[in-house]
């Protein structure tokens, strides 16, 4: 991105909203910024509109601070309340329709490689899990298969929440859910080892519960994205308000989970994928 | 073809000209080419950076044509999507970021890509997209048939309907000169009736292959492009999916408007390039023909037919459906005692436009009427034509 595009014009500072003269000054465009550095800039998410204790929020937040370039960053979206969030996120970011998130999102990257051949442009998709995983299936297995240098990143809170809290493919048998009355009679889909199978080159299921993990998985996600092939990155982000736990336990809720080992974290990178980690990221071990 | 013989292939050369010189002066030559062929030859001046297909009969060879373009190296990027909405929204991304794109359906492929055409329109993105018109299932048919451009009518897209396949070429290169013009800039389809043009032959004249339309300006577009290239990257503080106020519903109320008039300010570029929304002859004869598509061509017949019976019979081709020509047709129905509209589908789409557009509408004959694969012989639109003098 030219940054000159940010400046304000002489004479309209005064005139210009506080956040976006925020954005300007203290923005994280280009600064390479990471989690751990929250709270000493302007974030690119300004307010959001989603329930307190919102598993998702917070995924989305701790993503948007580790995109490794935020100024050259598209984000696509789906149907959802990630949805009711994005208008609010100071990176072009597209919604489009309910499902057709991977196949947009194709278009946009092959457009911005024949516009921009020299510049990375990374195109990250960020959508729910009915909208990965039901809806969306075919168009991001497709995507998956052509080797699509595309990041694909599921927000997963186990439900259609946005609707008042459905059953979703990645629900976990048994959950009673509204469309399932009698509890849900499958398993939850197992989309990393889908992913895995299909032709992502990295793929990593995680959450918002570690913040350092979360941040590492997103930078690699989008970083062999450029070069290697398709990722894949499921971050477990709980709906307080449709599963009626009390917000100021999303995290907490991560942990028993993780600990009961009915959502195991997990990361599988192709050869070739950490090959290339190797190069960028330094020969620095796993964190 | 093995890969060193389609990299040994070099892109050629061809200068980039801009509209008005392309349609106008460019020099012509005569041609023997089916429908299919003729979208690959308008294709080849029209400088598309991708296209993107999906098999339907009898739209594939079309887009099997157009592969062939990209193998020769006038497309930078082509490839098969998986099925028409993921192609829809593929292109959709495509033109978001910013580069000149082109794909094809038809009958039922229409219609299971359906959610995205006015996603387009509200995107105010300038695709152009042939449908080579076909049955809608069920029960199963591939026969020819118009009644998808009856769904397509509400879009917000423009449409133009090709009469042969010199229209079909010629609709296809003008279609991205009206919607790229920096006060329309929403989607265009040019329909084409399936088998009838797109699988026969005919005599046309295509432009030279040194001069090409010259190249889309992303930035011309209304909207953002979606390259972080541009402002606002900052967008809404409260978004208005949100909001159940009056603010909210008035924006979403004057971007539908918004679209509307941008399709009629694309009047006078398709005034400008196809020389009106209509063609007509003999308009102040008592029996007035209006309709579009082949049906135009089936209707020529007849009226030659009903001159010798000596039966006074005028012509309206209709090009444009969206815009309508709402002040054209009704300056000329005025005269008219009699308006048939022969049509290839059983709902008589295109009579109910007419019908809604005059106040002595009862004139107009909504027949003869074809659909299931039927062809539409000249002796039934005769038919109507003696029952009128009768």
């Amino acid at each position: 991105m030219n940054k000159n595009l940010f400046k304000i014009s002489p004479g309209f500072e005064d005139i210009m909203p506080e956040e976006y003269k925020d954005l300007v000054e203290r923005g994280p465009y280009g600064k390479n910024y990471g989690v751990a550095d929250l709270g000493s800039y302007k974030e690119l998410i300004e307010e959001h509109p989603l329930c307190a204790g919102c598993g998702l929020a917070l995924s989305v937040r701790l993503t948007l601070a580790s995109l490794p370039s935020p100024e050259d960053t598209i984000i696509v979206g789906s149907t959802g309340c990630s949805s009711l969030l994005f208008p609010q996120v100071a990176i072009q970011n597209i919604h489009s329709l309910f499902g057709n998130q991977n196949a947009v999102a194709t278009g946009l990257k092959r457009a911005l490689k024949l516009r921009f051949p020299n510049q990375n442009k990374d195109v990250v998709v960020i959508a729910g899990d009915g909208a990965t995983a039901d809806i969306g299936l075919d168009m991001v297995l497709q995507s998956w298969f052509r080797g699509e240098l595309i990041s694909t990143i599921m927000l997963d809170n186990e439900a259609y929440a946005n609707t008042g809290g459905q059953e979703s493919g990645m629900s976990m048998r048994g959950s009673v859910l509204y469309m399932a009355p009698k509890g849900k009679k499958f398993s939850k889909i197992q989309l990393p080892e889908i992913a895995r199978e299909s032709g992502c080159a990295y793929v990593a299921a995680i959450s918002p519960a570690n913040p350092r993990k979360l941040e590492k998985a997103v930078k690699r996600a989008i970083l062999v994205a450029r070069e290697v092939g398709p990722t894949y990155l499921q971050i477990f982000a709980p709906c307080p308000t449709n599963y009626k736990f009390k917000n100021n336990e999303t995290i907490q809720k991560i942990k028993e989970r993780e600990k009961d080992g009915t959502y195991v974290m997990r990361e599988y990178i192709t050869p070739e994928a950490q090959e290339y980690l190797d190069k960028v990221e330094g020969g620095k071990k796993n964190a | 073809m093995p890969e060193a013989a389609v990299n040994a292939i070099t892109k050629p050369v061809m200068r980039e000209v801009d509209p008005s010189y392309l349609f106008n002066e460019a020099k012509r030559e005569k041609v023997f080419i089916t429908g299919s062929e003729a979208v690959k030859e308008a294709l080849r001046r029209a400088n598309v950076s991708i296209a993107i297909s999906y098999p339907i009969t009898p739209q594939s060879e079309s887009m099997h044509l157009v592969g062939d373009l990209y193998a020769e190296g006038c497309l930078e990027e082509y490839f098969r999507g998986e099925n028409e909405f993921a192609v829809m929204s593929a292109v959709a991304g495509a033109s978001m970021g910013g580069v000149r794109v082109f794909t094809a359906t038809g009958g039922p492929g229409t219609l299971r890509a359906f959610e995205a055409f006015p996603t387009w329109s509200g995107g105010r993105l300038p695709i152009v997209c042939a449908f080579m018109t076909r049955g809608i299932n069920s029960p199963l048919t591939i026969q020819p048939d118009t009644i998808e451009m009856s769904f397509m009518l509400d879009t917000g897209m423009l449409m133009f309907h090709a009469e042969n396949s010199q229209d079909v070429y010629d609709m296809i290169l003008k279609a991205f000169a009206v919607t790229e013009q920096v006060d329309v800039h929403i989607p265009a389809g040019v329909y084409i009736d399936g088998f009838f043009v797109t699988h026969t032959r005919g005599n046309i004249n295509i432009i030279t292959e040194d001069v090409k339309l010259n190249a889309y300006d992303p930035y011309s577009a209304p909207v953002p492009v979606m390259d972080m290239e541009n402002v606002p990257v900052r967008q809404m503080r409260d978004p208005f999916v949100m909001k159940s106020n009056f603010i909210s519903y008035d924006a979403h109320a004057a971007w539908q408007l918004e679209i509307s008039a941008a399709a009629e300010r694309a009047r006078k570029y398709i005034k400008k390039y196809f020389g009106g929304l209509i063609e007509v002859e003999n308009p102040d004869a008592e029996i007035m023909i209006m309709t579009s598509g082949t049906a135009v061509s089936q209707s020529r017949d007849a009226i030659v037919r009903a001159k010798e019976e000596g039966i006074n019979v005028g012509l309206v081709k209709i090009k444009s459906i969206r815009p309508f020509p709402t002040e054209e047709i009704r300056q000329i129905a005025k005269k008219a005692k009699w308006i048939i509209v022969p049509e290839f589908n059983k709902v008589g789409w295109m009579a109910k436009e007419i019908k809604s557009i005059i106040t002595d509408n009862d004139k107009v004959i909504g027949a003869p009427r074809v659909f299931g694969g039927m062809t539409m012989p000249p002796e039934i639109i005769l038919a109507e034509i003696r029952r009128c003098v009768e």
